[in-house]
């Protein structure tokens, strides 16, 4: 029985689904504050320091492994109740069905997909090259030596294709949260008749800042740099 | 009015089905949807030819057996509603209706528009009751219960069993039925006293015949002819995630 | 000639039932596993039966003739389920049940089993809060009551206006449970086309899968018929479209006697006809009229306007309005029972009263009690049920008065049983509206549902045990045995013939016809004439089906053309023993009201000095005259008086 359970278990992975996401949302917060700061001066001195503290705490380095086995949890247990859910109806209707309650969640696969996507190249560009030290130095006049990510920004962010991928891939994360965010609260069991309301609300607001922010980064180095 | 229908035709659960069309003329517009298909069948019988099968029984709405997937919705347009309850007055002359089963892996077609629902008797084999015997109980008013609680309990419990739920899920999950049932009786002091098995023995049969995965697009709401609310799935989650997690032995 | 032995056990009437269980025989729980049992019906008396017998281990097969147990009829009753709990504190006792019931029926039914029945009321209403049952509450967090037509006091319990649905629900659960433990094995898509019969003992049944087609053989020590009603011989009624009455019909050609068949209820509160093509009636609550009140036009121009759509009974003035229900019966008023409600109605369309464009329907007001609670009140109460006319009828409830009229809706004859339940072939039970047993001549409102669960839950574990303890000696019965073979040849040369006659018109223009015939002279008023007329009719509808019917396909198929026509040809045979009844029974009582019994003030004319009897007819053979048995009631407790409502 309890074999069966694991191998079924669809609210457990769920449960599972939603807690990974809001953590990941909440990655997004830190990720995002600190990618604003290469708009706060000209010589990314500030995203750098950062970005710097960041890559050198112990305590945030542990974290990153968290942080990466949650992505890679959220994105294997994604696929596979994907998989499911095709499974479960082999052949599918004639007149579509549509489902007026919530669009974005009838993508959340693909909007997933792109978003992973996303991340691999992402990761190529700026993850690999900082572990892997590929990136140039840099010695600000206050005497700090620290690798150079800021300017690693703004030259990708000068390549018109490659904003507009990534305005492209953020507005579908955007999506990918708007539903995320209140269906994580639905799968844990949040589900309240007054609160459930504001949940959802939060959810579409959350989903709005962190794509704007994630956004106006690309657009402001592109078009004012 | 005039009608054309596309009605999917399959001679039993082996063989492969179509849309086959048929034109159907001078229907009141206070005629009933399986009215209007009788009047159908009446004509193809008439003709010589196979009538399409449907389920179908009380006609009030209640029953749960009519099932008919309509221009794209379970039930077709009218919110709250089942299929029988649909009137004709919702179509225009000259409407094209399109006609299909209820389609997911856990309810094969058996013919034409007919389709096995078993598996929902099947999860609530698996759970879906309170272990009393006939006999020995104590008096109805020993216990009382909030009448907040009971309302819930009864929202909860007009679930008809019809099925539209996983028809209109993209899923084909069996979300909202299961923790419909689930709800009410975890909403009672009856059914509390097993809640934590109930719900783990039941949405195990649930995924172990098939459906679905809830992703929490609410489609199943819309379509249920009861309007059963998604916060029982909600209450599900709640009880299952105790279940295995929080409080298994409360 | 009389072979008709209630077996009512001896006694005062309240403690007849507690001497029937201190001495009856019992069966040791080693001895239970190794008696099969069969319930042919999933509904209250059905699945009740079948889970409680599966607990105390018997082995019981249980069939159903849809896709799921849970879909049986009694999911449509909608008003509550009467118990003797006095939970109110407004003077109800087992013994006012009792008697409400008998004077209810019109003194037709057995004093003792009615008394039994008000007594294990409360048992149900225990044993479904057990299950989880979502009764309606009061704030307190005790149980709400309400009151129903034909009391005076508030004894009937509810679940919003889906009381038969969550106690179906609840049985089903309880049957669910059994089998998912396997003491029960059900059969879903399954209709019985015969009982099989040997040494004199019902030992088992043929059915017909639905899906395949597929002719199989069950046997077993007992069967148990809880197949419900036979209302459906009408075509237009509140039964849903799968309701038979076949699986009573073939054990009446068994040799089991049918009671009373002409009792049938008509119910007051129905959405009125309104086409042709129309494939049943939709019941509103009986609750409804707690708060509503039934009127038609006081002038006949005012009703022809209002026919004609020149005038909305809105505008019509309170004092040309007929309330007259109120005028006739002051006591009850709008809560008279059904029968008496019904034929008020008729009788007041009948003189040119009626509205609605067929003139075939009265106005039921919620104006008053709106006004009188508020729009929330009355929305709380009845919400649903004003939606689902609204849905029919295009009409908003709130604003406009709701039109009713009645239609056939119970059937309160059916196989005669004794006191255990047991038809007149020993080992076949019959439960529910498949019986005759308790409601006589008229079936008050909330007490279907009692009486279905009672027979389930509290009266067969009991009555078939002591049918079954001098059974245990008998081994498993052998399906290969020269009855059963006959019994399936029979029933497959029936099926080739329907699907050989190739005619030209369909099942269902027959049974309209049927219909028809019997709802103008086997329906709320009868007369000598009409019904012979009608006999002549039915025989002759009879012999035009089996020329020309048409039924398509195969037996080998899903063939919902070949399930109806099954049905209707036992409903041409019923139709005319249901007419024959109504003959012989000279007098109006209940739902029998006869043109030529009647008081000078037009109330049913009953006739106790040659007429206090149940009426069990035995098959004799085709289209041979049935014979007549009489089971002479006896009353010891119960005052037999003239019902009134005044």
């Amino acid at each position: 029985m309890s074999n069966l359970r694991l191998k079924y278990a669809s609210i457990t992975k769920k449960i599972i689904m939603g807690v990974m996401g809001l953590f990941l949302s909440s990655f997004l917060v830190v990720h995002l504050s600190i990618n604003l700061l290469v708009l706060f001066d000209n010589d990314q001195y500030l995203f750098n320091q950062a970005a710097h503290f960041m890559a050198t705490n112990p305590l945030i380095q542990t974290f990153q492994w968290v942080l990466f086995l949650a992505f890679v949890v959220h994105i294997i247990l994604g696929i596979v109740l994907q998989i499911q859910n095709w499974l479960a109806r082999p052949i599918g209707y004639k007149v579509k069905g549509y489902s007026e309650q919530s669009f974005f969640s009838k993508y959340m696969i693909h909007t997933g997909m792109v978003v992973f996507i996303f991340l691999i190249i992402h990761f190529a560009n700026f993850f690999v090259k900082a572990k892997f030290g590929m990136v140039d130095e840099i010695t600000y006049p206050d005497g700090k030596t620290v690798d150079n990510l800021g300017i690693l920004i703004v030259n990708l962010f000068k390549d018109g294709y490659y904003v507009a991928f990534y305005v492209v891939s953020i507005l579908l994360l955007g999506f990918h949260l708007e539903h995320g965010f209140q269906s994580a609260f639905q799968s844990l069991g949040l589900h309240h008749p007054v609160y459930t309301r504001w949940i959802k609300a939060l959810g579409t607001l959350f989903s709005v800042v962190i794509t704007l922010g994630f956004i106006t980064i690309p657009i402001v180095i592109y078009f004012f740099r | 009015m005039d009608l054309t229908l596309k009605v999917w035709r399959q001679a039993n659960a082996k063989e492969n089905g179509r849309f086959v069309e048929y034109k159907v003329k001078g229907i009141s517009s206070d005629a009933s949807f399986l009215e209007m298909m009788d009047i159908l069948n009446e004509q193809l019988v008439t003709e010589g030819q196979d009538p399409v099968a449907f389920d179908h029984d009380c006609r009030e709405g209640i029953c749960g057996a009519c099932s008919m997937y309509i221009n794209g919705r379970p039930h077709g347009p009218d919110k709250g509603t089942t299929t029988c309850q649909l009137h004709m007055r919702r179509f225009k002359d000259g409407d094209t209706i399109t006609v299909e089963p209820w389609r997911a892996k856990p309810f094969p077609v058996i013919k034409d528009l007919v389709v096995d629902r078993s598996a929902f008797d099947d999860i609530i084999q698996a759970g879906g009751f309170v272990s009393v015997s006939t006999g020995g109980v104590p008096d109805a008013n020993a216990i009382p219960i909030p009448k907040r609680k009971a309302d819930l309990a009864m929202d909860a419990a007009a679930c008809i069993g019809c099925g539209a739920c996983v028809a209109a899920c993209k899923n084909a999950s069996a979300m909202l039925f299961v923790s419909a049932k689930v709800s009410q009786f975890a909403l009672l002091p009856q059914g509390r006293v097993e809640a934590r098995e109930r719900v783990q023995n039941m949405v195990a049969k649930m995924d172990e015949l098939g459906f679905g995965n809830c992703t929490n697009t609410y489609a199943c709401e819309a379509a249920c002819p009861k309007e059963i609310s998604v916060a029982n799935i909600a209450r599900m989650n709640r009880e299952y995630l105790a279940a295995r997690v929080i409080a298994p032995n409360d | 000639m009389t072979k008709l032995d209630a077996k009512i056990p001896k006694g005062p009437l309240s403690e007849k039932w507690t001497n029937y269980k201190t001495h009856q025989n019992l069966v040791n729980p080693a001895n239970k596993r190794r008696l099969d049992i069969i319930v042919v019906g999933t509904g209250l008396a059905g699945a009740a039966a079948a889970a409680s017998l599966g607990e105390l281990g018997f082995n019981v097969m249980c069939f159903g003739i849809h896709d799921s147990p849970r879909r049986a009829h009694s999911i449509a009753a909608q008003g509550g389920i009467n118990a003797a709990k006095n939970y109110p504190n407004d003077g109800d006792s087992i013994y006012r049940l009792f008697y409400d019931t008998i004077k209810g029926g019109d003194y037709r039914s057995r004093e003792a089993n009615v008394y039994r029945l008000a007594e294990v009321s409360n048992n149900i209403i225990d044993q479904c809060v057990a299950q989880g049952v979502p009764f309606a509450r009061e704030y307190g967090g005790l149980l709400d009551n309400r009151s129903f037509g034909g009391a005076q006091v508030s004894r009937t319990f509810y679940a919003r206006g889906q009381t038969g649905q969550q106690l179906l629900l609840g049985a089903y659960s309880a049957l669910s449970k059994e089998v998912g433990k396997g003491t029960v094995k059900m059969y879903t898509r399954h209709e019985l086309v015969d009982i099989v019969i040997i040494d004199g003992r019902a030992r088992g049944v043929i059915m017909r899968d639905l899906v395949t087609g597929a002719i199989e053989r069950y046997a077993a020590h007992a069967v148990v018929l809880a197949t419900g009603g036979y209302g459906n011989v009408f075509f237009l009624s509140t039964n849903a479209m799968n309701s038979n009455g076949s699986a009573a019909w073939k054990a009446y050609r068994r040799g089991a006697f049918f009671a009373n068949p002409c009792f049938t209820q008509i119910h007051p509160t129905c959405i009125p006809v309104h086409g042709e093509y129309q494939s049943k009636l939709t019941l509103m609550s009986e609750s409804l009229r707690n708060d509503g009140r039934i009127w038609v036009p006081k002038e006949k121009e005012d009703a022809e306007k209002i026919r004609k759509g020149q005038l909305k009974p809105t505008d019509l003035p309170e004092e040309k309005r007929d309330y007259f229900l109120e005028r006739r019966y002051p006591a009850f008023g709008n809560l008279v029972p059904r029968d008496v409600a019904s034929r008020a109605a008729k009788e007041r369309c009948d003189a040119g009263f009626g509205v609605g464009n067929t003139g075939l329907a009265v106005y039921l007001d919620f104006a008053d009690a709106i006004k009188r609670l508020g729009k929330k009140v009355i929305e709380a109460r009845y919400g649903n049920l004003f939606q689902m006319y609204e849905k029919i009828v295009d009409e908003n409830p709130y604003e406009t008065p709701m039109m009713i009229y009645p239609a056939v809706h119970y059937t309160m004859g059916g196989l005669w049983v004794d006191y255990e339940l047991q038809t007149t072939i020993p080992g076949l039970f019959a439960a529910g509206e498949a019986n005759f047993s308790d409601h006589g001549a008229n079936r008050l409102g909330a007490s279907a549902l009692m009486q279905g669960l009672a027979d389930g839950y509290f009266v067969l574990p009991y009555t078939l045990q002591n049918y079954l303890a001098d059974q245990i000696r008998v081994p498993r019965i052998s399906t290969q045995l020269p009855e059963f073979e006959a019994a399936e040849k029979e029933a497959r040369a029936v099926i080739n013939k329907l699907l050989s006659i190739q005619g030209k018109n369909t099942v269902d223009s027959y049974h309209k016809k049927l219909g028809l015939i019997m709802w103008d002279y086997v329906g709320m008023a009868r007369n000598r004439e009409g019904l012979r007329k009608a006999i002549d009719m039915i025989q002759e509808l009879r012999a035009d089906f089996w020329k020309n019917v048409k039924v398509p396909g195969t037996n080998e198929m899903l063939n919902p053309e070949l399930e109806k026509a099954m049905r209707v040809a036992d409903y041409l045979e019923l139709g005319e023993l249901m007419a024959r009844d109504a003959l012989m029974r000279e007098e109006s009582c209940g739902g029998h009201f006869r043109e030529e019994y009647q008081t000078p003030d037009g109330e049913a004319l009953r006739d106790d000095a040659n007429f206090f009897f149940v009426g069990a007819w035995e098959f004799t053979g085709d289209n041979k005259e049935p014979a007549l048995h009489k089971e002479t009631l006896v009353y010891e407790y119960a005052e037999i008086k003239q019902r009134n409502y005044k």
